[in-house]
């Protein structure tokens, strides 16, 4: 589904080259649940920024479901940011003025969803994040792990294949974290394609397959046979 | 998107930022506002100058002795080549079929009296066209006789203040009053009316232009009035007009016409240039507003840089951002607009209760002027702060916090 092939970032800071990614294959089964970690500054945001088509490769290809998508223009390539992938975020970026219910509807918004399909799929999300007491609550009404639901439920509203979230758990205290980390691994079971950042070695170890980024490089891409997570984060 | 919400989107956006969006309101209002209120006073006052000229009649032609309008003293100062208008001139003008009335001018000041009151007034000598060509009402009797104008008949039309003052509420008709040194009988009052441009109709005697040729003791008439039967009639008038009174002043061209028609459209230039400048330096004000525009919607914009990157991250291209931002730049200077139009009539009505005298009206141009400046400008400034919003770099829109 996500084929990285030769993938180079470059960075230029003054005069000098920062190497951000650094000759990066990688290829992605569609409903894989990956965790990508490693020291700051190795990359992993750069990594899951390019294969969210929110950042250009210096050099290198991006297939993604078998089309080159590195040459699409700007439209195409919202587009299918729009249809195929959804993020989230360590800081959540829930618009401050806009109800939680608001802040969900509004990828359907933009795609032109009429008023009452929206509402009734925004409903659902709601309920499946548990969260559907605050729907009227703007979003400094909410605690961190209640915002990283609607953020969540706001990413996967309009049905995307892969989930990218850089560092979930990140600005949440545990107990937050680990219901967030539920609720991903839950969409994950119902097959979407997750891949999360972390710093959190007990988090990534939840992943089956675990990638290890060093200084651009991805220095393991451990497959586990057999894996099953322990049943409760 | 559909249109609804990206205007409700939009609407929300300037919510959420009410002090900007109070302060651009403000701005806007101001401006065409005061766009509107300066072409209406500068329409105002056209529309009164012109009123003015008009009350001289239509399609009038002013016949005065001498080449140019200065000759206020005795003209043969000027080398005696300057022969005086004469009835008889006046006559050979209205011959010909073009022109509808003629109403010789004489106009002299004399003491009118009735026993012992006596007033000293302005006494105008002329036809009973006179009525006709400027177009006045008489209020009781009749006007001046239709007979032979070259000779004197000793009857007089008094003004309705005139005769208010000699005569009190009791009839004045068919009674005798003394101009000068003659006997007059009235036989008309003239309806109060004001002022007509040069002359004040109320407090004024008219008398048969022969009669005032003996009054005032002289032959040149002040001016001649004359209207043409059609306004497209005034040039070949004209022409006839200098050609006869060449040929009775042995070829020399002595006299000055003057067109209300050119009067008034000189005037209606000026008046019309002069609302247009201030209206130009208004719409200034519209310019000024739309810069403050376009700095506040780049403030909104790094304001905003977050929620851009997410939106991109949404899937929303570049078009469809400027367009959220152009949404945002036309409600607001919609709004604007909508709110400078109710102040500008707010304070346009506030002038006319205390100056009711001024002919106040907002002319239509004024308004689409107003409006779309203001929507033209708003726009317009807000082009580059949404091509930056949708430049920016979603990465580093979302690195920020
Ligand atoms: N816009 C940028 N300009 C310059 N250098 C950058 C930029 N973005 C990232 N980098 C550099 O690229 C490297 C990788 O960054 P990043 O992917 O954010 O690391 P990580 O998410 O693993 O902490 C870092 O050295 C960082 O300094
Ligand atoms: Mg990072």
């Amino acid at each position: 589904m996500i084929r990285l092939t030769d993938i180079q970032r470059n960075f230029q800071v003054g005069d000098q080259q920062v190497h951000a990614l650094r000759d990066i294959n990688l290829q992605v089964t569609a409903g894989e649940y990956i965790s990508i970690m490693g020291p700051s500054g190795s990359g992993k945001s750069t990594l899951l920024n390019m294969i969210g088509l929110l950042d250009q490769p210096t050099a290198g290809h991006y297939q993604l479901d078998g089309q080159d998508v590195t040459t699409l223009s700007d439209e195409q390539q919202a587009r299918t940011r729009r249809e195929k992938i959804g993020f989230v975020f360590q800081f959540f970026h829930l618009v401050p003025r806009l109800t939680a219910a608001q802040n969900i509807a509004l990828p359907l918004m933009l795609a032109g969803m009429p008023e009452k399909q929206r509402n009734q799929k925004v409903q659902m999300a709601l309920q499946q994040m548990g969260i559907a007491d605050r729907a009227g609550h703007r979003p400094d009404q909410l605690s961190g792990g209640q915002r990283q639901r609607v953020a969540i439920a706001r990413a996967t509203v309009i049905g995307p294949a892969v989930l990218l979230a850089d560092e979930p758990t990140g600005n949440l205290d545990s107990a937050a974290g680990t219901e967030v980390v539920k609720i991903l691994e839950q969409l994950n079971a119902n097959g979407l394609t997750l891949l999360v950042v972390t710093h959190d070695e007990t988090l990534g170890k939840r992943a089956r397959r675990r990638i290890h980024m060093i200084d651009g490089a991805i220095e393991h891409d451990t497959l586990l046979q057999n894996h099953t997570p322990p049943a409760s984060p | 998107m559909k249109t609804r919400d990206a205007t409700r989107f939009a609407f929300d956006a300037l919510r959420g930022y009410r002090t900007r969006t109070l302060l651009m309101l403000l701005a806007m209002s101001i401006g065409v506002a005061s766009v509107l209120v300066l072409t209406s006073l500068g329409e105002a006052a056209r529309r009164y100058v012109t009123g003015e000229f008009s009350s001289l009649g239509t399609n009038l032609i002013i016949v005065l002795p001498g080449k140019s309008e200065t000759s206020g003293g005795s003209p043969s100062l000027l080398g005696g080549t300057t022969r005086d208008l004469t009835l008889n001139d006046a006559l050979a003008v209205s011959r010909s079929a073009l022109i509808n009335h003629m109403a010789p001018l004489i106009i002299g000041s004399a003491p009118v009296s009735v026993k012992n009151l006596q007033r000293d007034v302005m006494v105008v000598g002329s036809t009973s066209s006179l009525l006709d060509v400027r177009q006045w009402r008489l209020g009781k009797g009749r006007f001046l006789p239709e007979t032979d104008i070259t000779r004197a008949r000793f009857v007089t039309v008094l003004g309705s203040t005139l005769k208010q003052e000699l005569f009190g509420a009791k009839n004045a008709l068919g009674e005798w009053v003394r101009i000068g040194d003659r006997r007059f009988r009235v036989i008309g009052i003239m309806a109060a009316q004001g002022r007509s441009f040069d002359i004040d109709v109320e407090n004024v005697a008219f008398v048969p232009v022969a009669a005032a040729q003996m009054l005032f003791n002289t032959q040149s008439l002040f001016r001649i009035l004359l209207d043409t039967r059609s306004r497209e009639s005034i040039p070949r008038a004209i022409a006839f007009i200098k050609h006869t009174l060449r040929e009775r002043h042995q070829g020399e061209e002595d006299v000055t016409l003057i067109t209300q028609d050119a009067v008034l459209a000189t005037f209606d230039k000026i008046l019309r240039a002069l609302t247009l400048t201030v209206a130009g330096i208004a719409a200034i004000s519209l310019a000024v507003a739309g810069i403050l525009i376009m700095n506040v919607m780049l403030v909104a914009v790094s304001q905003r840089t977050t929620e851009i990157g997410l939106l991109k991250a949404l899937g929303v291209p570049q078009r469809q951002i400027i367009r959220l931002f152009m949404t945002e730049a036309a409600l607001l200077s919609g709004m604007g607009a909508g709110l400078g139009l109710l102040v500008g009539q707010t304070v346009s009505s506030v002038i006319g209760y205390f100056y009711p005298a001024l002919p106040l009206g907002t002319p239509w141009w004024a308004f689409l002027a107003a409006i779309g400046v203001a929507l033209g400008t708003g726009l317009l400034f807000s082009l580059l702060p949404a091509r930056r919003a949708a430049q920016l770099d979603p990465v580093q829109a979302l690195a920020r916090r």
